[in-house]
């Protein structure tokens, strides 16, 4: 399988040639060049998964495979960084997942970012991005994965910031990259207590289950915590940060401003997912050596899921409500991994947290998809500024249909599936954790059908013009990924993914099961009788709890609460300090050293001469000076 | 013994060869065939090159007299690039009417000079090592004062000849008094006679003026700036990187070799030297305004960098020098290339000339910018590592001191070469040199230089290519 690390340079090379040649190119041109690496990209990495996975098992068990690695950097005898390529299950999967969508989202940009200016900016930045994206899930070791994590993160920061014009943009690339980043430096204090203690970077010899690489951190603790804990814990900081964890998780809303076929790939499909992906990359090491991290991810996973659900509910900006909704299943996916066990039945969550990401990845692709269709034919994000626009968009209105109806788990769609694992591994850990999550599950298909019901019933609205359907670029990626949604569910994916690599056999938990599609079902005639028409209810209720309303509608205050932090706090107090000691002291410091030189070279000028007589004098001088001072120190 | 030896020497023997064919040609040329001399002494050159691209195996001929080994190939191949590519950036200048009637003599003597640091690289004896020295520099002169009716560059020539003699002559006394003490001049037997007594020291001592002064370090450096600026910039580019990697490796061969029981000693005395080279020259690069000049004083503080990978002694330092060397060169040689074309076609040379030169060259400043960035150690250009290798194989070996002036250095450095940065891009000025475009020949050589600089530090194999040939010396 040496031909993976095609899947690589591929978008590499195009982002190199687009960047470099740029507007010398014709737009239609650069759309193309990507679209058509990318497609080489996706069947490559098709090919990848359908060798992978009709390799023979070996005693049960999928084994990784590394068909390309490269030492880079030798540290010590054990600590080096290696550039290579893992395949296994969950790597082959993130292949398939990103492949696919930045496909569709490379066709579907041709129609939707068409005429616009820096189009051949926008392809090449798009390369970038699945080429960083590529390289993070293949990643042989955690310093590699650290290094494309951060070249995701600068991709997202250009993407979000591509219509850099616009001031609420730049402020959103930047809170998205200042945030993430904030993060990371846990993830790289993370690394390097982990690389410390086990002398490897390598997920293979990590994850092998071999505790003697352990036993070098046994004993150690820190405020009450092995040391294990704490980098494993901060390793999930950096996981957090890009997943857009609660309380990391305020950048992602902003991060809507770039444009939306973007916010598909990057902020709904794959790089968010990067965290989850973090976790189950290392899981073994986290059940082995940190289990309490792991019900840590879980409380964070579920506290983010619960707030996010609950503010999607009171938002107005169609991208905001989805950029909650992706927060609140990011959570479902952490509190599954959080929940999960390691062997047989024990690991349901693991694996339902990777079916969850992989069908999350289809059916809120296509939303976020849907949705850029309804922007580019209204040309506003509001709610109110829509209504009844089923008549105008059928084939947008029938593919967003089928997303709603699969994020809420509605069977047979895909998220039932899903979503049903992970509500039954949550009741298997806790109940009162599977009530709560069946609550959130209650909470999403309500949200989203408000959502639906507002964009495509409702009262029309008045157009400036007759709202009209995408062009054909646009609809294909819906309808596929609509295909891909309705049977997405109905993979034996245990089959393929697994915590331990051995076959996980799914049979559906009907209690679970049925109870999940009673609470779904209920939510969704609720929205309907609150939405479909309408109906003075919905406001009522809001003047009736209007505090809270209020509260929701401001995301809980939480981006006042971090401005009032990082504003009033750390800047007056530790940051002026520090400009002041930094201007005054270490300025005048090298200032004083620089005017030292100035002065030095200034008087020093007169013994350059320009006399060969005096040249010869101070070679002679020069070598009995240094024989002297040889002599005397002997 | 026979004449079978002199099959060994197949380096040397290739490059007379092509000193001979060159010769022939430009003397037996008809005007017309003559035209077409710089693509041939190029196509030889780089034949030369390629052919021993890959370094030889060890090789011992003439009884001990001549010693070649693995990492002085290398060594040659490195300065055989660096040759071609001067070779290429003189062809403008060559083509003008008043060396274009002389134009086959520059390459018969840079090569002479060139042929003399090969043997200086594969001596094994201090008569065979002093013949060498002798052919790199006497030729040099000549090279110096090639305009020469122009004053500074006749000037230029005159001075580096008496400096020269002056330096030979007290390292051949040294080497005198070697002989006078062990009674032998051969590499090998050397150490055995080397008791550390005072006229050894005295002899070390001196026998270092020479290489010192090749090298330009401080005190023997006061020749340089003047003969940088004076001389055709075509040899300034070749005396500042040719002429002083030999030297440096040479140095570090002998002293490794020859003066291992003095290692207490010659690590002192570079400690100093290191030092004074670097500071001073650094102090005088801050008020220059004169490209060339500017130059000379920064060759001076980048031989006190290059003596870091001597100093330490190991084999650490030998691969980081001939790598500091190699990026050195590239980078060096991308600067004189762009100074060399600006002055050719504008005639100007001072920082001041350069304000706005982005504006009309933006390609030319951003090869310039490399070139500088890469000189100053900044990553990810090629010089950092290269500047990282050295300091890390000094500070292996407990130079911490030593290692911290030339980091505080290599801020002071950071700016001087910023200030051309800066004019080139930030400065404006009412009339900017003129927008033009360079020949072939200085484009090939320019690409070639800035994809060196960008790639080699990158490339984490070239460094360790050149760390399995260390342990052949």
């Amino acid at each position: 399988m040496e031909y993976t690390i095609l899947i690589l340079i591929l978008p590499l090379l195009t982002f190199l040639a687009l960047g470099l040649l740029g507007t010398r190119l014709k737009p239609g041109v650069a759309g193309c060049i990507g679209s058509l690496s990318l497609a080489i990209c996706a069947l490559l990495a098709y090919m990848t998964a359908w060798e992978y996975f009709s390799m023979p098992r070996v005693e049960g068990v999928r084994v990784p495979v590394i068909p390309f690695n490269f030492e880079w950097l030798r540290f010590t005898q054990y600590l080096h960084i290696d550039l290579g390529i893992l395949l296994d299950p969950i790597s082959v999967m993130m292949l398939v997942v990103i492949t696919t969508v930045s496909l569709m989202v490379h066709v579907y940009s041709l129609g939707y970012m068409h005429g616009e200016r820096g189009f051949q900016r926008y392809y090449a930045f798009l390369s970038l991005f699945s080429f960083s994206m590529l390289g993070l899930v293949v990643a042989t070791n955690i310093f590699q994965m650290y290094i494309f994590w951060e070249l995701v993160g600068v991709s997202s920061y250009l993407l979000i910031g591509f219509y850099y014009t616009k001031p609420e943009a730049v402020a959103a690339s930047k809170k998205a990259f200042i945030v993430t980043r904030f993060a990371d430096l846990g993830f790289l204090i993370g690394i390097l207590l982990l690389s410390f203690y086990t002398k490897t970077f390598s997920f293979e010899l990590l994850t092998s289950g071999d505790t003697s690489l352990f036993a070098g951190a046994a004993g150690t603790t820190f405020m009450g915590c092995s040391v294990m804990s704490w980098a494993m814990a901060l390793i999930f900081m950096g996981g957090a940060g890009k997943s857009a964890m609660f309380p990391l998780h305020i950048w992602l809303p902003d991060a809507m401003e770039g444009p939306t076929p973007v916010s598909a790939l990057i902020h709904a499909a794959t790089m968010v997912v990067a965290g989850v992906y973090l976790v189950a990359r290392l899981f073994p090491v986290y059940y082995f050596e940190a289990p309490e991290v792991l019900v840590l991810i879980a409380v964070v996973g579920a506290v983010t899921s619960l707030y996010a659900a609950i503010v999607a509910c009171v938002q107005t900006d169609i991208k905001r409500v989805l950029a909650f909704s992706t927060i609140s299943q990011i959570g479902f996916m952490m509190v599954a991994l959080g929940v999960s066990g390691m062997e047989g039945h024990e690991g349901l969550g693991y694996m339902a947290s990777m079916f969850h990401l992989f069908t999350h990845a289809m059916f809120k692709a296509l939303l976020f998809l849907g949705a850029g269709a309804i922007i580019h034919a209204v040309h506003s994000n509001e709610m109110s500024h829509m209504g009844g626009l089923r008549k105008y968009l059928p084939v947008t209105h029938i593919t967003f249909l089928v997303a709603c109806l699969a994020i809420s788990g509605i069977p047979p769609f895909s998220g039932f599936f899903s979503k049903d694992e992970i509500l039954a591994a949550t009741f298997m850990f806790s109940p009162v954790l599977g009530v709560v999550m069946s609550f959130i599950a209650a909470l999403t298909a309500f949200y989203m059908f408000r959502l639906y019901y507002n964009i495509f019933w409702g009262k029309e609205s008045e157009h400036e013009h007759t709202p009209h359907e995408a062009p054909k670029a646009m609809t294909l990626p819906l309808i596929f990924l609509a295909v891909v949604t309705l049977f997405a569910g109905f993979i034996p994916f245990g089959k393929f993914v697994s915590s331990n690599g051995m076959e996980y056999i799914i049979h559906l938990d009907w209690s679970v099961a049925i109870t999940s599609i009673i609470v779904a079902v209920v939510s969704i005639a609720i929205a309907t009788w609150f939405y479909k028409n309408t109906n003075p209810i919905p406001d009522r209720l809001a003047s009736t709890f209007s505090g809270l309303h209020r509260a929701a509608y401001k995301r809980f205050y939480m981006d006042e609460l971090y401005l009032f932090i990082t504003k009033r706090i750390i800047f007056n107090y530790i940051s002026r300090p520090i400009a002041w000691f930094d201007r005054h002291v270490i300025d005048g410091a090298m200032n004083g050293l620089a005017a030292m030189s100035q002065w030095a070279s200034y008087s020093i000028r007169g013994l350059q001469s320009g006399q060969i007589q005096q040249y010869a004098y101070v070679i002679l001088l020069g070598s009995l000076l240094i024989l002297v001072l040889v002599l005397l120190t002997m | 013994m026979g004449y079978a030896n002199f099959l060994l020497m197949k380096e040397e023997i290739s490059l007379v060869a092509v000193i001979v064919i060159l010769l022939i040609y430009d003397i037996f040329g008809t005007p017309k065939s003559l035209k077409y001399f710089q693509p041939i002494a190029c196509i030889l050159m780089g034949i030369h090159t390629l052919v021993h691209l890959y370094p030889a195996a060890e090789v011992s001929a003439f009884g001990g007299m001549y010693h070649s080994t693995p990492m002085g190939s290398l060594m040659k191949t490195i300065l055989n690039i660096g040759t071609l590519l001067v070779f290429m950036q003189a062809s403008n200048w060559l083509a003008n009417e008043r060396t274009l009637i002389r134009r086959g003599e520059f390459y018969m003597i840079t090569l002479a000079t060139l042929l003399g640091m090969y043997f200086m690289i594969s001596a094994g004896n201090f008569l065979m090592f002093f013949i060498g020295l002798e052919t790199a520099s006497i030729p040099m002169a000549t090279l110096a004062a090639f305009d020469k009716y122009k004053q500074k560059s006749a000037e230029a020539g005159a001075k580096y000849i008496l400096s020269a003699v002056f330096a030979s002559g007290l390292s051949l006394y040294g080497i005198s008094l070697i002989y006078g003490t062990t009674g032998t001049l051969y590499f090998e037997d050397i150490p055995a006679g080397i008791t550390g007594s005072p006229i050894q020291l005295m002899a070390f001592v001196f026998f270092f003026v020479g290489l010192g002064f090749k090298l330009s370090l401080v005190p023997f450096h006061q020749w340089t700036p003047d003969v940088y600026e004076g001389a055709p910039t075509s040899v300034t580019a070749y005396l500042s990187v040719i002429s002083k990697g030999s030297a440096a490796f040479v140095l570090m061969a002998i002293l490794y070799k020859v003066f291992t029981p003095l290692v207490n000693e010659w690590q002192a005395i570079l400690y100093w030297v290191i030092i004074a080279s670097i500071t001073l020259a650094n102090l005088f690069a801050l008020r220059q305004q004169n490209l060339k000049r500017f130059f000379a004083y920064s060759s001076i503080s980048q031989a006190g960098y290059i003596m870091l990978g001597v100093i330490s002694g190991t084999a650490m330092g030998m691969t980081g020098l001939v790598y500091y060397v190699l990026v050195y060169m590239l980078s060096n040689l991308a600067a004189f290339g762009v100074i060399a074309i600006v002055e050719h076609r504008s005639g100007k040379i001072t920082i001041d000339d350069y304000n706005g030169l982005y504006t009309t060259n933006p390609r030319l400043s951003f090869v310039m910018m490399i070139a500088l960035f890469s000189l100053a150690g900044i990553p990810p250009f090629a010089g950092f590592f290269s500047k990282f290798f050295i300091f890390a194989a000094a500070a292996q070996q407990g130079f911490y001191v030593l290692v911290f002036i030339a980091l505080l250095n290599t801020i002071l450095s950071l700016y001087y070469y910023l200030r051309v940065i800066k004019a080139m891009f930030i400065n404006k000025s009412e009339e900017p040199i003129a927008k033009f475009s360079s020949d072939n020949y200085t484009r090939i050589s320019l690409v070639a230089c800035s994809a060196g600089i960008l790639l080699l530090g990158i490339l984490s194999t070239v460094y360790e290519n050149i760390g399995t040939f260390s342990f052949g010396l």
